[in-house]
């Protein structure tokens, strides 16, 4: 049984080249803090995450799972993150019709320039997945020790 | 019961047979009961007149069979397609996995059709079936004749028939009808009402029972990868059966993801699962969002628009409104 | 023979699962399903299970071992123990009869399958004839007897009572072991009910349907017939037929990357999958027709060419009831029985 008072959960992050993943740099060189817990995975752009990634990472031990991507408008390819954006809002909302809880998936738009939002994002979603406690819906037993 | 007969259908696909129009006709062919019709080619006269048959029992959408039939050889072949096949139609042509050309479409009016799950659990040893509006009267083997209300022995998808209409059509036989009113979203209204556990212990229960025959997917005429990304063993997600709960969880929900937007609502995946499985209401359910979110939007209404996830507004819902505006119908 | 009142077969449950897991065929969303017994758990009133007892023996899936990784070592972990005991009830003479083609596969042949002989020494089965056949039944083309069906214990359930006889060494012990609950009885309702099977059996609308064109030594005759094409035609190639027959024994052994080892386990495969017995060179059944024929042709030559002519469907009528598109054996055989022309 896991002490749920020391439980540090395990956070995917996918962040779009262009900029979050730079924001996440940029919050690093300026010293600001975020759990260790959440493990960054760079893709070219939001658009590239496929809804597999999400529940593979999942199924992999995740608790959490974050896109973050470019601001609308911004996005490196024009319109990657317009349609990253569509997709989101239905897997998500598929996933809480399944009774996924609902703060375990978040799509945060973060630029290049944005290290302290980087930062406080991650924070906050840490905080929220905390809160949940470890992810047992969206489990694969084999893969738990 | 259905208006037009089996007759009238065989007249027609001979004519077009006869008169060289088409080189084969794409239909039910009757079974060893009343109601195992296995859909199939008939190539001659003969073969429609013994083998030909149609009726309550014509369930199977014939759509999907057009993509490899049209393929295997020149000239056209008929088919016959019920108003809900005729969606499956035109989305398998969005998509250009049919060649217009070389498909007649005959339409068939529809009154709804059997659930053979439900007419079997009604009563046992059927050995004949009669149907009128009101009832169907089952002729068993042991029980003399037992007779059921149609509606309660009606596939799901019939109870909430979304169009009586045909949006593809070469010719039809009988008569034209109109897009119906319909409750088909009430059912993902409730599920939505209810409590995240109460969610979770829905579909656990339902999914939990998949014997990963992939039945849902083969039938679905929206699934039609060349090479399915289960089937895949460089995908790194193959598997053969449910080994984990997970598994059946994410085959569901990727599949449902993966014919979002291209999903007509034919309902064949409900209607084959052999362990009940309601899975149309995971379909239903991107569509219901879909409708809320970007606009009502019925795949395979018409050939060639843009299905919603190839598409975008610069002002679209943020994907954490989306998923809180539950909160706020509720 | 035992017989009990059927007001008292809640006691008659009670008292087996006392020492051993009890399943019942019960309702369920997805139709009768065999259900571990607790209190209350009712019988269900259809004639059968949506799946049969094959499950209890031969899992949909199970884990044969485990490996642990640690830098260069690697460990490998024996999973198996002692199977629980435990004892079916309601089982029908198709179902049980399948056990037996079961057994041949991996009982009777060497290598004798550690994990499936487990399961089968810690079962009992108690079958259960059927007095209400249905239409998709046709056991008796294989010769089995809907009305003395094989099994532990042999039941009849008449209006009244459950009749019970104990016909195998595991069942004379169970049996035994409920002799305070139940009492002696002599075969007359039995019998009476045994004539009344019988009757219905021959009114059934697939009774005339023989095996007497199948058999070993027709690979030949059947193997290139035009009638596959036909049949196969509109097989959509999942893998419901497969997984829903009590007899289908292809399995495939995978391993599973957990996040600090494998797990290799085996799951049920179907010839009706693009993927099965995928070798390095590739696949050695490119069509669905190849697929479509494989399956039925083990079923009727192969599997009884390599069994003393027993054949591998025992006429249960589930892929008549559950094939999507509605192909089944019965199709096939009478398909291909109109080929025959009674040579060879």
């Amino acid at each position: 049984m896991q002490d749920v008072t020391n439980f540090k959960p395990l956070i995917v992050a996918f962040c779009c080249n262009w900029c979050s993943y730079a924001g996440a740099d940029l919050a690093g060189s300026n010293r600001l803090a975020y759990p260790a817990d959440v493990k960054i995975i760079r893709v070219p752009c939001s658009c590239r995450v496929n809804p597999m990634f999400i529940l593979r990472a999942f199924q992999r031990g995740a608790d959490g799972v974050i896109i973050c991507g470019c601001h609308p408008g911004d996005c490196h390819y024009t319109s990657g993150n317009y349609y990253a954006r569509r997709r989101m809002s239905l897997l998500f909302s598929m996933l809480d019709y399944l009774g996924i809880e609902r703060d375990r998936t978040r799509v945060e738009w973060v630029s290049a320039a944005e290290g302290a939002k980087f930062a406080a994002t991650m924070n906050d979603f840490v905080e929220k997945v905390t809160a949940l406690g470890p992810n047992k819906r969206l489990e694969d037993l084999r893969c738990k020790k | 019961m259905q208006e037009v007969m089996r007759d009238k259908l065989v007249a027609k696909a001979k004519e077009l047979l006869t008169g060289g129009v088409v080189t084969r006709v794409l239909g039910w062919k009757r079974g060893e009961f009343c109601y195992d019709l296995t859909p199939g080619i008939f190539k001659s006269a003969d073969e429609l007149d013994k083998e030909f048959d149609f009726g309550d029992f014509a369930a199977p959408n014939l759509s999907k069979y057009l993509i490899d039939e049209t393929r295997k050889e020149d000239g056209k072949v008929a088919v016959f397609m019920k108003p809900c096949d005729t969606y499956s139609f035109n989305q398998l042509l969005t998509e250009h996995r049919i060649d217009r050309e070389k498909v007649y479409v005959i339409g068939v009016p529809c009154e709804g059709m059997i659930d053979n799950k439900k007419l079997s659990a009604a009563a046992d040893g059927i050995k004949n079936v009669a149907v009128d509006y009101e009832n169907v009267v089952v002729e068993t083997l042991w029980d003399g004749n037992v007779t059921v209300p149609r509606e309660s022995v009606l596939a799901e998808r019939c109870l909430n028939c979304k169009s009586k209409k045909h949006v593809a059509l070469d010719e039809l036989v009988g008569y034209e009808d109109e897009i119906t009113e319909c409750n088909r979203f009430d059912e993902v209204a409730r599920l939505e009402a209810m409590t995240p556990e109460e969610r979770f212990e829905f579909w656990q229960g339902e999914l939990s029972r998949c014997i990963r025959c992939n039945a849902c997917r083969d039938v679905c005429p929206a699934c039609t990868c060349e090479k399915c990304v289960f089937d895949n063993p460089s995908s790194g997600v193959e598997s053969k059966a449910p080994s984990d709960s997970f598994e059946e969880k994410m085959f569901h929900i990727i599949r449902a993801f993966h014919v979002t937007g291209r999903c007509t609502d034919c309902g064949e995946c409900s209607r084959v699962c052999p362990q009940n499985i309601p899975l149309h209401l995971l379909n239903r359910k991107f569509i219901k969002d879909i409708n809320e979110l970007w606009g009502e939007y019925q795949a395979g209404a018409e050939v060639g628009s843009r299905a919603p996830l190839v598409n975008y507004t610069f002002d679209d819902m943020e994907p954490s409104e989306a998923v809180e505006r539950g909160d706020k119908n509720a | 023979m035992r017989k009990i009142s059927l007001d008292k077969l809640d006691l008659l449950f009670a008292k087996i699962a006392e020492n051993q897991s009890l399943y019942i065929p019960s309702d369920s969303v997805e139709g009768a399903k065999f259900t571990k017994w607790t209190n209350g758990t009712a019988l269900t009133n259809e004639l059968n299970t949506v799946r049969g007892i094959k499950d209890f023996f031969f899992p949909q899936s199970e884990d044969l071992m485990k490996f642990k990784m640690q830098g260069k070592n690697i460990e490998v972990i024996d999973i198996r123990d002692e199977h629980e005991d435990f004892v079916i009830f309601g089982a029908r003479a198709c179902d049980v009869r399948a056990m037996t083609v079961l057994d041949n596969v991996f009982l009777h042949a060497e290598p004798v399958d550690t994990y499936y002989k487990n399961r089968r020494e810690h079962g009992i089965i108690m079958s259960l004839a059927c007095t209400r056949p249905v239409e998709t039944c046709f056991c008796g083309t294989f010769g089995i007897d809907a009305a003395n069906p094989e099994g532990d214990i042999v039941c009849h359930k008449t209006d009244d009572a459950l009749y019970m006889n104990a016909v195998s060494e595991k069942g004379t012990a169970l049996l035994d072991s409920l002799s305070d609950i139940t009492e002696d009885a002599d075969t007359k309702a039995v019998d009476e009910q045994k004539a009344l099977i019988k009757e219905r059996m021959t009114k059934l609308p697939l009774a005339e349907l023989t095996t007497d064109a199948f058999g070993g030594g027709k690979t030949e005759k059947f193997f290139d017939s035009p009638e596959w094409a036909k049949l196969s035609e509109s097989c959509l190639g999942c893998g419901t037929c497969t997984f829903v027959c009590p007899t289908c024994q292809c399995y495939d052994i995978r391993d599973f990357k957990t996040n600090d080892g494998v797990v290799r386990y085996r799951c049920w495969d179907s010839c009706m999958y693009s993927q099965f017995t995928r070798m390095a060179h590739g696949n050695n059944r490119n069509s669905q027709k190849e697929r479509f024929r494989q399956r039925f042709m083990h079923k009727l030559v192969y599997y009884p060419e390599n069994n003393n002519g027993m054949f591998s469907c025992v006429g249960c009528g589930r892929c008549l009831a559950k094939c999507p598109i509605r192909m089944n054996i019965v199709k096939v055989m009478k398909a291909l029985e109109g080929t025959d022309n009674g040579s060879n």
